[in-house]
């Protein structure tokens, strides 16, 4: 056993390192470093705890750590990179489960060690605790549904969701009062059990409304939560080192929600209040039928063509390039034009696929150089010098309509520009609309040509042209 | 008193957070939330004080299998992050 004073000198070089992880972390060159100094800090943590906290149960402990240390390690050695998403969905309801456990324990246990208003205090802790992490819980296994593809990705949208949520939040504070008073003459386990029945619900719901374009959101949300339920537990068990990373990741994880809202010019509310994409999909049909105009199709040997005469190209990819796995070919066609002093670069949308910056991390395991990988708005005044912009896989982020039609779903969302570039080559396995469920103009353009088919094949056939 | 002194930290925190994150380039939006998941597993030091201290059968039990579930989301969150960091590289 050491002594609590170097537990505690011990957590405080944990938080001075886990903060320097989060600022390592936003910088390209000091990225990997940062995480490093996160993982220090963790081990600082955990030894110091094992060594100076802990004092029975060593047994058990040490298979828990074991356990889940090595399904940790095999998980992020298999995982594809396409995964990424489901994967950080999954791990952020651990977390939130884990809350709940906690809270639920510590009720169960230590609050016969509390009276009066200390014990009040110590029980809106855990209501509140456990209250975040089922919403974190519930939430975070559905968002990873949703992105696995096993629950539509369409929002539900219940008549009358917005008096549900009111009604079930109403319900929750009511019954916290009843945990409250119940607590304090040695009862209140069912008033937090049917909180916690609510809680999932609720976390349930929220998803479930919340449409497939706004995902990116909801991960980074889902991020904060997990935060917010780590400090939940902090103020449980009166760890000021769990309140303080636990708020960290949970203001940097909200801050990240609102950077995103922003670059989709989306109020952050109105994507938690959800059901974007229901009503836009009928809207949608309405609007295609106006617009109706024939599509110029192009293939691979034309396209190849086209690239091979170009001077400037400008790669947009979207979701559909990591659906069709395509990021190797991309990266093929990429140093083949380079080799022939073609200057390709990348431009980025900030809610590309499924998850913000999911893009560049499947460019980068292709090895795609990150200095030609651009951000949306780095470049998106450039597109009148490009001669070919290659559109794999994307189709919201480019639609013009968010610009000039006013009632569209997705209108003031910045997109990428590339009609104002000489020509525009879509590739797309069929017409079908975008994750927003919006038709593209862009598809009926003059200066755009559409190549049908798996990215993937139509691309290699590209290369092989070219 | 106690719970004053902590929501002071947690205010406090809260600030630092913000300023951590506001000029992180979208390229690392993915490792930033995986490696902030990874931190957020912190919750299993909460975890192991609980289940390791003298309390009862509950913060054992329930105890050790937080442990277990913070231990997948550290290890993981924080592998999978190096491992998509290892991969950006410049020419």
């Amino acid at each position: 056993m050491i002594s609590t004073g170097i537990v505690t000198v011990a957590y405080i070089a944990a938080m001075v390192l886990f903060i320097l992880a989060l600022s390592g972390l936003s910088n390209q060159e000091t990225a990997r470093k940062g995480n490093w100094y996160g993982i220090s800090g963790m081990v600082i943590a955990l030894l110091a705890t094992v060594l100076g906290v802990v004092s029975h149960n060593y047994i058990e402990l040490f298979v828990a750590l074991l356990i889940g240390g090595s399904i940790g390690m095999l998980v992020a050695r298999r995982v594809q990179m396409t995964e990424i998403p489901e994967l950080i969905a999954i791990l952020h309801s651990l977390i939130g489960l884990a809350a709940i456990m906690v809270g639920y324990a510590n009720f169960a246990d230590a609050s016969s060690s509390f009276t009066g208003i200390d014990l009040t205090i110590h029980d809106i802790e855990t209501y509140v605790g456990v209250l975040i992490g089922a919403v974190t819980f519930s939430g975070s296994v559905t968002a990873y549904g949703k992105l696995s593809g096993r629950i539509g990705s369409k929002p539900l949208t219940l008549p009358g969701r917005h008096i549900f949520n009111l009604a079930l939040l109403v319900a929750v504070v009511w019954f916290g009062q009843q945990f409250v008073a119940e607590s304090a003459v040695g009862g209140g386990l069912l008033p937090l059990i049917i909180m916690i029945a609510i809680a999932l619900v609720f976390g349930i719901h929220m998803v479930m409304a919340i449409g497939g374009a706004d995902m990116p959101v909801v991960i980074s949300m889902l991020n904060s939560y997990s935060g917010w339920a780590a400090a939940a537990t902090g103020f449980m068990l009166n760890n000021d080192l769990l309140i303080v990373i636990g708020a960290l990741v949970g203001s940097s994880g909200a801050i990240l929600s609102y950077i995103m809202c922003k670059a989709m010019n989306r109020n952050f509310l109105s994507v938690i209040a959800g059901g974007f994409g229901a009503g836009a999909s009928t809207k949608a049909s309405s609007a295609g039928e106006q617009e109706q105009g024939e599509v110029i199709t192009t293939t691979a040997i034309e396209t190849a063509d086209l690239l091979n005469n170009a001077k400037q190209v400008m790669i947009i990819p979207g979701y559909g390039m990591a659906v069709a796995k395509a990021q190797q070919v991309v990266s093929e066609l990429t140093g083949k034009l380079r080799d022939k002093g073609i200057n390709v670069r990348f431009a980025i949308h900030p809610v590309a696929g499924r998850m913000p910056g999911q893009m560049n991390v499947l460019l980068a395991e292709a090895k795609v150089p990150y200095d030609i990988v651009f951000e949306m708005d780095e470049v998106n005044d450039d597109f009148d010098n490009v001669d070919v912009s290659l559109i794999i896989g994307a189709n919201d982020i480019v639609n013009p309509s968010a610009l000039d039609e006013p009632n569209s779903p997705i209108a003031g969302m910045p997109v990428l520009e590339c009609w104002n570039g000489k020509t525009s080559i879509v590739l797309k396995r069929s017409m079908a609309t975008g994750y927003a469920g919006v038709q593209n103009p862009l598809f009926f353009k003059d200066n755009t040509q559409m190549l049908f088919g798996d990215a993937k094949d139509t691309l290699s056939a590209v290369v092989a042209a070219l | 008193m106690t719970a004053i002194y902590l929501l002071f930290i947690l205010m406090l925190s809260v600030f630092v957070g913000f300023e951590l994150i506001r000029k992180v380039p979208a390229t690392l939006h993915t490792p930033l939330m995986s490696g902030a998941n990874a931190i957020s597993g912190i919750t299993v030091i909460g975890a192991l004080a609980l289940a390791g201290g003298e309390y009862g059968q509950w913060s054992t039990w329930l105890g050790a299998i937080a442990v277990f579930l913070a231990t997948v989301n550290v290890v993981g969150g924080y592998l999978v992050t190096d491992r998509m960091l290892a991969m950006f590289k410049k020419k």
